[in-house]
């Protein structure tokens, strides 16, 4: 029944033999809303090429319906993340040796391969719960809270959203809220923003247990007053509109707006300095005293995104249904990017399909660099070479398969490809015969079941 | 002839149903909801037995519907429904359609046909010699009207504010001629019958050789000719009453009044007869027909249905 704006007199005849049909026929109004406990259990395996990164993510959601309109759904998810992943530095065709961000644990990179910081290893587990209700007939609000905890990384989060329907539910406002709060402590603390980072060679002076004890203590201090840990707040505005087209189309419009503030650097990354000046080191890395000299990166203080999204779903005769979305974000970091997603799920019986493609594409934030040089380095306000803040493009590839059983219960499965490839601007010197922007290939499969 | 109904199939202590061979039909008469009525059943004379289940059939159902719905009652669903405001009251099968379409009925007027309205009865009245109540009695009412001020959840049930009522009187007398006739049409498959509760109708079925029922329809003006209707099939409901009304000021008020203002309907026809596959429709169409006011008349022939109306 739907109705868009003013019911026009032509059109009552069938509203109401709509509204009569279900009067007089007992079960026209059998729900599918459920006193019981739904579940969805599902794992995720995700897998970068050249074996950089595993990634094994369970998830298990439990959602209770009270009534149509009201649910509480709490949400459990672990992930078991071993490999290596970039540190930042330049690869280069000497050995090079790094030491972890306290000044430890160091770890050496051969030459001519991408440096990688093998130390990376990290278990997660996060809990989100969240409840939607009517508040009456025309407004309705949801509100949860969600914790993430990593060794290092602790994240505590609360949102609230309230939603208004218009011309009979076709129209539907809503306006939704989230803070975060983060706090990260880095191992040995987080290191200073463009400082220079102490290779483990050079560390090491006089007695070794005498510096062991004062290390100790030192972190025993910082424990105590919490030096040794940064913050970051995060606030999240949406406002969205879903608008009921006709029978077979629904579209969503949302504008978002995303404050991060605090320390939003991965204390992690690192920067190579490439030595400018001519002769047998031009384009290799700078050195002073005999050792390579790397920066730590330093992002600002403050993060404002926003971001405009678009999504159609139409359903087919047949009942296929295709779902296309656009995302365009930009930020005050330079950063814009474009997401267009397109999936088409075909029925079959108790069978679905669903091809999906994805492309993103990225423009670079205004402080990435792949390096910094021997003369600029002590110059940059900002400085990082993630590459996920550079020029990038991804293709995702994906495969959607679910079977529905008789007591309604659906197991699915979705296998992925997904391609990541970095662009920028070739090196100098020795650095021309590096691969400075190496792509990434990862592979992503879920196995789940909804009962 | 009377039929005697055991008393807990009778719960508002209504008269004996008459049967009678009239005119080559079984006629049937009984009271309920403050109306006259009468079911024409086509059979055989020597059929009488079949024709005195109908009869039973249908007094039984029309009873227990007005009992359960009925605002005068004492311990049934009505007053279980108003018993605890603010509270959500379970709702069994038949209540959650009905208020779903009433819900529906709601949306579709866009407001205009509301069945938390009937408290507006306390200040208006037009019986004769009455007079257009204070504006401040209605502002009082005001308040406590409007649908959307109700919860409907399928699994729930219903929440009502304090202070509101929902009147069946705008449903119910409808609703119940559906049933009855639905209830017959399902146990007697090939018996032919016209319902009529008080001037709402309906037949499941036309007469023997494929005739039409033909229904005289009453004018306002007791010395104009009868108009009549041909019915095969589907139902009748008027909305409207030439007796009920007020003058005020040079203008008639109309006794069917808008939930938005808490104002009658001026200018409104005297009636508004109209055909719909179902009583329940036609009855809710009737009423937002008259509820056009002046435009009663170009709104009727926009919806497409047939329809009959005395200005």
């Amino acid at each position: 029944m739907a109705v868009t704006n003013k019911t026009s007199p032509s059109d009552l005849k069938y509203l109401l033999a709509s509204a009569s049909c279900a009067l007089f026929s007992g079960n026209a109004l059998a729900v599918d809303a459920q006193d019981d406990w739904k579940f969805d259990a599902a794992t995720l395996i995700y897998q970068e090429g050249d074996s950089r990164v595993t990634a094994i993510e369970p998830v298990i959601s439990a959602t209770k319906a009270y009534d149509s309109e009201t649910k509480l759904n709490i949400k459990i998810a672990g992930d078991t993340l071993t490999g290596a992943s970039p540190n930042g530095a330049t690869p280069s065709n000497e050995v090079q040796t790094f030491s972890g961000p306290s000044g430890n644990g160091g770890y050496s990179t051969e030459a001519n391969k991408q440096p990688l910081d093998d130390t990376f290893k990290d278990t997660r587990v996060s809990a989100a719960i969240n409840w939607v209700a009517p508040l009456n007939r025309d407004w309705s609000y949801g509100t949860g809270a969600y914790l993430s905890s990593e060794y290092d990384y602790l994240s505590l989060g609360a949102n609230g959203s309230l939603s208004r329907y218009f011309n009979q539910k076709n129209t539907t406002l809503s306006l939704g809220l989230a803070l975060a709060a983060d706090s990260i402590s880095p191992v040995g603390g987080p290191p200073e923003g463009l400082s220079v980072m102490t290779t483990s060679t050079s560390t090491y002076s006089g007695d070794d247990d005498d510096d062991e004890d004062e290390d100790e203590d030192e972190d025993e201090d910082e424990d105590e007053e919490g030096v040794g840990s940064e913050s970051k707040n995060v606030a999240d505005i949406i406002f969205g509109v879903t608008q009921v087209i006709n029978r077979k189309t629904i579209m969503q419009f949302n504008y978002g707006i995303s404050s991060s503030t605090g320390y939003n650097t991965d204390p992690y990354k690192i920067l190579s300095v490439i030595d400018e000046t001519a002769g047998a080191n031009y384009g290799g890395n700078y050195q002073i005293t005999g050792n390579n000299v790397y920066l730590y990166e330093k992002r600002p203080d403050s993060r404002l995104k926003q971001s405009l999204y678009w999504q159609t779903k139409y359903q087919f005769d047949n009942n296929d249904i295709v779902d296309f979305s656009y995302r365009y974000m930009f930020d005050d970091w330079g950063i814009n990017s474009h997401t267009v997603d397109l999936k088409y799920r075909l029925r079959f019986g108790k069978h679905y399909l669903e091809p999906q493609i994805r492309w993103y594409s990225q423009n670079k934030a205004d402080f990435y660099h792949r390096y910094l040089t021997s003369s600029n380095y002590l110059n940059q306000e900002y400085a990082s070479s993630d590459y996920r803040l550079g020029d990038l493009k991804t293709l995702t590839l994906g495969l959607r398969y679910g079977y529905k059983f008789v007591d309604n219960t659906e197991f699915y499965t979705r296998f992925s490809v997904y391609q990541q490839t970095n662009i920028g601007a070739p090196g100098f010197g020795e650095l021309t015969s590096q691969e400075l922007y190496p792509d990434t290939t990862a592979t992503m499969l879920t196995l789940g079941y909804k009962f | 002839m009377y039929l005697q109904i055991p008393s807990h199939f009778n719960p508002c202590n209504h008269a004996d149903v008459r049967i009678d061979w009239y005119n080559g039909l079984f006629r049937v008469v009984f009271d309920a909801m403050a109306s006259p009525c009468t079911l024409l059943i086509e059979l055989k004379k020597n059929e009488f037995e079949r024709a005195k289940q109908i009869a039973y059939l249908a007094a039984i159902e029309c009873w227990r519907i007005e009992y359960k719905y009925s605002r005068y009652q004492k311990d049934n669903f009505f007053c279980h429904l108003h018993a605890k405001p603010n509270e959500w009251v379970k709702l069994d099968d038949e209540s959650k359609r009905l208020l779903h379409f009433a819900d529906a009925a709601w949306h579709i007027s866009e407001g205009l046909f509301d069945i938390s309205s009937g408290i507006l009865r306390q200040a208006w009245s037009f019986t004769e010699g009455a007079s257009i109540p204070p504006q401040t009695h209605i502002n009082e009412l005001l308040p406590h009207i409007g649908w959307q001020k109700i919860q409907l959840d399928p699994i729930k049930g219903i929440k009502l504010p304090p202070r509101m009522e929902l009147d069946f009187g705008g449903i119910g007398k409808e609703y119940a001629v559906d049933c009855v006739l639905q209830r017959i049409d399902h146990a007697y498959k090939n018996v032919s019958c016209l319902v009529n509760f008080g001037g709402d109708i309906a037949t499941n079925k036309s007469r023997r050789n494929h005739q039409p029922w033909h229904v005289g329809l009453e004018s306002p003006f007791k010395n104009e000719s009868q108009a009549t209707i041909s019915l095969k099939q589907g139902a009748l409901a008027t909305s409207g009453d030439s007796q009920r009304y007020l003058m005020h000021e040079g203008r008639r008020y109309s006794h069917v009044l808008n939930p938005k203002t808490g104002w009658p309907v001026v200018d409104a026809p005297r009636s508004v007869t109209l055909a719909a596959p179902t009583c329940i429709q036609a009855g809710f169409m009737a009423s937002l027909t008259l509820l056009q006011g002046r435009k009663a008349k170009s709104f009727a022939n926009k919806t497409g249905f047939k329809f009959w109306v005395y200005d």
